[in-house]
């Protein structure tokens, strides 16, 4: 197994502000604007997010929080069910724009799942998503409107994201599991 | 460990900590709370909260359960419990299904062995099961690979009204840990009581069980090392000094004639809960009653509907408690 760095502490800083920058840019209604975290990581790359707007744009941007375990697609074939966490959004989404945040992109499942679950709750008049990587292999027809950094990858590669926030660090590494033992 | 320094940094909004796994779940069935652990059901307080977050909503409908058979098997007739369960299925997009007794083949004389095989059969994933007979959830796991949830066996055990409690005083008072517990009344014949008393020595709470001698169980002193240690107060008065939490028993008006007290009106004047002995319990103590009341018997009307009574959110939290439980044992079928 190894790992190697592909974001540090300043690429995260720097990445996120100008995510932060290109949201602005795009949401000329920008007061119409929420910031929906999926947890874990999600949540506080959303909270980021909306320091940084505040900061160029002297606008509070309203943050919540989703939580998507009730809407996924794979709990029949998971080995422990999820930790459902609590989803925690301030005000109506109906007619807001909202931008949904999470760390990694992938299969683009959670998006779907965490979609759903925002439809569940009102009638947003869109939604756009930001993510810190995205790893590739997507398996729906899902793609980012903000991307941190693309990181192609293998399947046989774990993509670790780490903030501050939840595991003290700020880091995105890229770890290779040797084939073999993924090969039984 | 994590530093000093770093508890303060400002910029650290979630504080990191060990994350709750539900890899401590262990169970398949819910038959009694007396195989509980402390961790087990503070996951279920945790996923309750989320649970009450989806109750919250305009549209109060997850997808996790979709395709899943839930079976309420009731031989005893119950409005909450079955309505609860009932709606917490459905919350969760599981397909229910209701049995009562008096309209099955059981009035034909279908042994409970014979309807759980049936059910099998059928393809139930989750069997809610209320009999009048103690221990009789225990026995229906011999025969049935769903899973049995315990909703009321005889004066055994009702576990989901104990942990909807627990959870009720935890909203309340944050930690179950040291708190003052008095559970008044019909303690012989409560189920409720029995799996509270289970469920709160747990959680770390003193339990302190108060009612005329002839209504206590059998089986509460030391040597019996099979039932968790309480005290026991037969004045309402002293035994309600300093409380953080009441909770008051519904007499079992149907089960009073062998007996055990001289008159309801007796009752009333030495164990009712009412106003001024309230008083006696802390200014912050929240009173609960597992339902349906008799209002003026065993609870005041005052203080059913008072500002301490916590009995409406029961209710609710019931259903949000009964997600959380019907969301894990959907987990543990697949090992």
């Amino acid at each position: 197994m190894s790992k190697k760095t592909i974001m540090t502490p300043e690429d995260i800083r720097r990445t996120l502000a100008r995510i932060a920058h290109e949201i602005i840019e795009r949401n000329k209604a920008i007061e119409h604007l929420i910031l929906v975290g999926m947890h874990t990581r999600g949540v506080p790359l959303a909270k980021r997010l909306a320091a940084n707007i505040e900061d160029f744009e002297r606008l509070k941007i309203p943050v919540g929080t989703l939580d998507i375990s009730l809407y996924r697609d794979d709990l029949a074939s998971l080995n422990l069910q999820p930790i459902v966490k609590r989803t925690d959004i301030p005000i109506s989404i109906d007619g807001k724009s909202i931008v949904l945040v999470d760390d990694v992109l992938y299969t683009g499942r959670s998006t779907r799942a965490a979609m759903d679950a925002l439809i569940d709750l009102g009638r947003p008049q869109s939604i756009q998503l930001a993510v810190l990587v995205d790893r590739g292999h997507r398996e729906l027809p899902i793609r980012a409107d903000y991307v941190g950094k693309n990181m192609p990858s293998s399947r046989h590669e774990e993509i670790q994201v780490q903030l501050r926030e939840t595991d003290g660090i700020d880091e995105v590494a890229i770890i290779s599991i040797p084939v073999a033992e993924e090969g039984q | 460990m994590r530093t000093t320094q770093q508890e303060n940094d400002p910029t650290l909004l979630v504080k990191p900590r060990t994350p709750l796994t539900t890899s401590i779940w262990q169970h398949h069935h819910i038959l009694d709370l007396d195989d509980f652990t402390p961790g087990e059901i503070e996951l279920v307080f945790h996923i309750a909260d989320a649970m009450k977050e989806v109750l919250s909503r305009p549209i109060k409908k997850v997808p996790t359960l979709r395709g899943k058979t839930i079976v309420n098997l009731f031989y005893e007739p119950s409005t909450r419990t079955r309505l609860s369960f009932e709606l917490a299925a459905k919350n969760l997009s599981a397909d229910v299904v209701n049995l009562s007794t008096s309209v099955s083949s059981v009035t034909k004389g279908e042994s409970l062995v014979d309807t759980l095989i049936t059910l099998q059969a059928l393809g139930a994933n989750i069997v809610v099961m209320r009999h009048p007979l103690s221990g009789a959830p225990y026995i229906a796991t011999k025969y049935i690979a769903a899973s049995i949830v315990n909703a009321g066996d005889g004066w055994h055990a009702h576990p989901t009204q104990a942990l909807l409690d627990l959870y009720t005083i935890h909203e309340h008072k944050g930690s179950l840990k040291g708190l003052k517990a008095v559970i008044i009344g019909d303690i012989r014949h409560s189920r409720v009581a029995r799996s509270n008393v289970w469920g709160l020595t747990t959680m770390g709470a003193e339990v302190t069980l108060c009612c005329p001698l002839t209504l206590l169980p059998s089986g509460l002193d030391k040597q019996h090392h099979h039932f968790p240690e309480v005290s026991i107060e037969p004045d309402i008065e002293l035994a309600l000094d300093g409380a953080d939490v009441v909770m008051v028993l519904r007499l079992q008006l149907e089960r009073q004639q062998s007996g055990l007290l001289p008159s309801i009106r007796e009752y009333i004047q030495l164990y009712q809960l009412n106003e001024p002995r309230l008083t006696k319990a802390k200014p912050n103590a929240v009173v609960l009653h597992p339902g349906p009341i008799n209002e003026g018997v065993e609870i005041s009307p005052a203080v059913a509907h008072g500002q301490q009574s916590v009995i409406n959110e029961q209710v609710t939290n019931g259903v949000a408690v009964r997600m959380a439980l019907l969301y894990m044992l959907a987990g543990s079928q697949k090992q």
